[in-house]
């Protein structure tokens, strides 16, 4: 008999711990966003996109990021898109990318040479993301979805989000298509289904307190891609803007809250 | 990124003048290997007088937050966040309250 008791509460305590748990994490990130230093690489970002570099000498004040030259107002949420000049469809760091080898006409190599930053040293393209992502705060999340090409990059993005491979012969539904699992104290969002992947795609990209990082969301997939063993993918590359593209598109319609803070 | 930006928000909230700072400081302990350097002195200001002065040391973290609330206050207050680190680097913000 005491036995089943024990049996008894502790199946009405364990769920009870999971749920106070979710809600002391809950408490924990409205902390930790409350006063963040995402607002300085904003303030940094500014200054960056405001400077006349590279052998044109211009800032990116005229960069196209698919509203129009120099219009920041709600093109992130817009991101990825299919542009015309570039016959692409690209994320936001590739089309700043873009605006930097064209506008400034500095080498790719040049601009690329330190994409993701650290600690000491946070990189141009982070400075930058959180400066352009946090001008559509408040804006729907719309990805492009019409064009051919954009439709192409959502199926190749779906289909490598559940494409198993490399040395663990993972997929990223091996750790995102469960529902209720936790990595520590992050929970794991199912990324395919639009109620996980809207919260977690409007909140990138974000800062990240226990390192004193920003990252972007091509770090966010590269890292992906490290984590599961696979060959690191290219900075770029239409292989993380498919990504990318599959997963704004599954969480559209969510109002853009970024640059996030995160753990 | 010692010299890189502060951001500050001074609003009256219940009578009272709320201020929160960010500052961007790399706050390096002793444990990580690297130089000491931190935040040694912060000093708030309201309307030139000096109402707050802080002695904070290297448990703050990098990239600091401070939030304070001064008593009173008034719109259009002036308000003056500076610190100093322990290498005698410095950075202030000023602006007016909302």
């Amino acid at each position: 008999m005491k036995r089943f008791l024990a049996g008894c509460l502790l199946a009405v305590a364990l769920p009870l711990a999971a749920q106070d748990t979710r809600k002391e994490i809950q408490k924990y990130q409205q902390m930790i966003a409350d006063g963040s230093p995402v607002e300085l690489f904003e303030l940094e970002g500014e200054t960056l996109w405001k400077k006349p570099q590279g052998p044109s000498n211009v800032s990116l004040e005229k960069c196209d990021l698919g509203l129009g030259p120099g219009v920041l107002k709600g093109a992130y949420a817009r991101l990825p898109r299919y542009f015309k000049d570039a016959d692409r469809v690209m994320d936001l760091e590739t089309r700043l990318l873009h605006c930097m080898t064209t506008l400034q006409r500095r080498s790719r190599e040049d601009a690329t040479k330190r994409v993701f930053g650290n600690e000491n040293q946070p990189s141009e393209m982070e400075y930058l993301s959180a400066y352009v992502s946090a001008q559509s705060r408040g804006m729907k999340m719309a990805a492009g979805n019409s064009h051919a090409k954009e439709k192409e990059a959502f199926e190749l993005g779906k289909a490598m989000f559940f494409h198993r491979a490399g040395g663990w012969d993972m997929s990223c539904a091996s750790c995102h298509g469960e529902e209720g699992k936790r990595i520590r104290m992050q929970d794991l969002p199912v990324l395919s289904k639009p109620e996980f992947a809207r919260p977690i795609v409007a909140t990138w990209p974000a800062y990240r307190v226990s390192n004193s990082q920003f990252k972007t969301m091509q770090w966010r997939i590269n890292d992906c891609y490290r984590q599961m063993r696979y060959p690191e993918p290219k900075f770029a590359s239409d292989a993380t803007i498919a990504l990318t593209t599959y997963l704004a598109v599954t969480a559209a319609g969510e109002p853009y809250r970024g640059p996030g803070t995160k753990r | 990124m010692a010299a890189g930006p502060m951001k500050m928000r001074a609003t009256i909230a219940g009578g009272n003048t709320d201020v929160r700072v960010l500052m961007t400081h790399p706050m390096t302990t002793a444990q990580s290997g690297q130089p000491l350097h931190f935040i040694q002195n912060v000093v708030v200001k309201q309307n030139g007088k000096t109402v707050i002065e802080a002695e904070i040391s290297q448990a703050v973290s990098r990239n600091p937050v401070f939030t304070f609330r001064l008593k009173g206050g008034a719109k259009g207050d002036k308000i003056e966040v500076s610190w100093v680190d322990n290498k005698g680097d410095s950075n202030k913000i000023e602006s007016a309250v909302a």
